[in-house]
């Protein structure tokens, strides 16, 4: 009774810790779009961790934040920011860019 | 101008692609035309409100209001999908008989088409609801060929569609459902593996390994081939383990449920199959 109540209790603990995919919450990272170019263009962020990531939109027009190098696909409406969950990613570099303004909106996320 | 027109024709190729597989699942059947068509008006309307709406969607649910309506609009458009093959599997064989019969003109189940309908509407929605938004940030900014440069991308992605949807009509008949059939299915899964990278981004499901594999030296997820397969059979270059499990869920539930729900229970599927055969040898 008592190991059943044990792995019960680990059943519940794990099904707990995996409906709340953040346990500690990430470590956060800023991004500024303004004239359709990101700001830093080179954002460095720690390999293997998971980060937290806002995108602030100071244009008067959408963007969409976006890569093909990692999972990332979201839309920031004018004049807000929005936030994303990003990695945890291997060191290397990957490149994102604004889906709406792709000859300028061009950055690379240095995962170090 | 270029610049517009590539965007648009990636978001409409997204769209065309779903809705020339859904024609051609639906072939032979009765005011399916209306049924596209109407799919396609009510994605249209569907993408014009929820572009209106986009701000107060993405502040919505603490931040995550858009992947959680997006990964939402996704799996609807699984569960339709799914409702719409499995029905199918029990009365493709009899469509299929009907028209090497009489040709055409075959009264369907309206509710299986509906569910078709719903999935044309959702795909045009998803898709046209970010054309939307790019052309309303382009005309705030002014930009020039903005018209041409739609015309062109809608062009352009209608041009891809129908080619597929011509090519999959060159399927011998006998064959027809089982394909078409099969790449719903493929279609089904891929979306709701794109519904999973949405609730993981929300942080709202764990990766469960954020690539599994990498397969971007050989086919880019950006590249034209990669996002047409990425639409299909739901190709992904660097995919998450979650995303696997999405995906090979969705194919066991839509394969099993054909297997034990399709057959309606007139005909043991052991009787069923001689009998279909001896048909389909006296019509041919």
């Amino acid at each position: 009774m008592n190991y059943a109540g044990s792995i019960a209790l680990g059943l519940l603990l794990s099904l707990t810790t995996l409906g709340s995919a953040v346990a500690a919450e990430p470590a956060a990272y800023t991004l500024v779009l303004q004239n359709h170019r990101y700001q830093p263009t080179e954002l460095h962020i720690p390999a293997d961790t998971r980060v937290k990531l806002e995108v602030i939109n100071k244009d008067p027009s959408p963007e969409e934040f976006e890569s093909n190098d990692f999972p990332a696909e979201k839309i920031i409406m004018p004049k807000s920011s929005a936030t994303l969950f990003v990695g945890p990613l291997k060191a290397g570099r990957y490149h994102f860019y604004g889906d709406f303004h792709q000859p300028t909106a061009q950055g690379t996320l240095i995962v170090e | 101008m270029w610049a517009i027109a590539l965007l648009v024709f990636r978001e409409v190729l997204e769209a065309a692609l779903i809705v020339s597989v859904v024609a051609a699942a639906t072939r032979g059947v009765r005011r399916r035309g209306w049924f596209i068509g109407g799919g396609i008006g009510l994605g249209v309307l569907g993408a014009l409100l929820v572009a209106a709406f986009a701000g107060a969607i993405a502040q919505s649910l603490s931040g995550v209001g858009q992947e959680l309506f997006n990964a939402a609009v996704l799996l609807a458009a699984v569960v339709m999908i799914g409702w719409h093959v499995i029905w199918m599997s029990s009365h493709g064989r009899e469509l299929t008989q009907h028209m090497k019969a009489v040709g055409s003109a075959v009264r369907t189940g309206a509710s299986s088409l509906t569910m078709l309908l719903a999935v044309v509407a959702l795909a045009v929605l998803r898709e046209g609801s970010e054309i939307v938004l790019f052309l309303t940030g382009m005309l705030a900014g002014g930009a020039d060929g903005l018209y041409q440069g739609l015309a062109l991308g809608l062009l352009g992605g209608a041009l891809v569609g129908f080619a597929l949807y011509f090519g999959l009509l060159r399927i011998p008949i006998r064959h027809f459902f089982s394909a078409t059939n099969g790449m719903l299915v493929l279609l089904a899964a891929g979306l709701a593996s794109s519904a999973a990278r949405y609730l993981v981004q929300a942080d709202v499901l764990p990766a469960w390994g954020n690539q599994v594999w990498d397969s971007s030296w050989l086919l880019s997820d950006g590249s034209l081939a990669g996002s047409i397969l990425h639409i299909l059979v739901g190709y992904e270059a660097r995919p998450a383990g979650i995303q696997l499990v999405f995906y090979a869920t969705a194919v066991l539930v839509l394969v099993s449920g054909m297997r034990l729900l399709g057959h309606d229970g007139k005909s043991s599927p052991r009787h069923a199959e001689p009998a279909a055969k001896a048909l389909t040898g006296s019509a041919s």
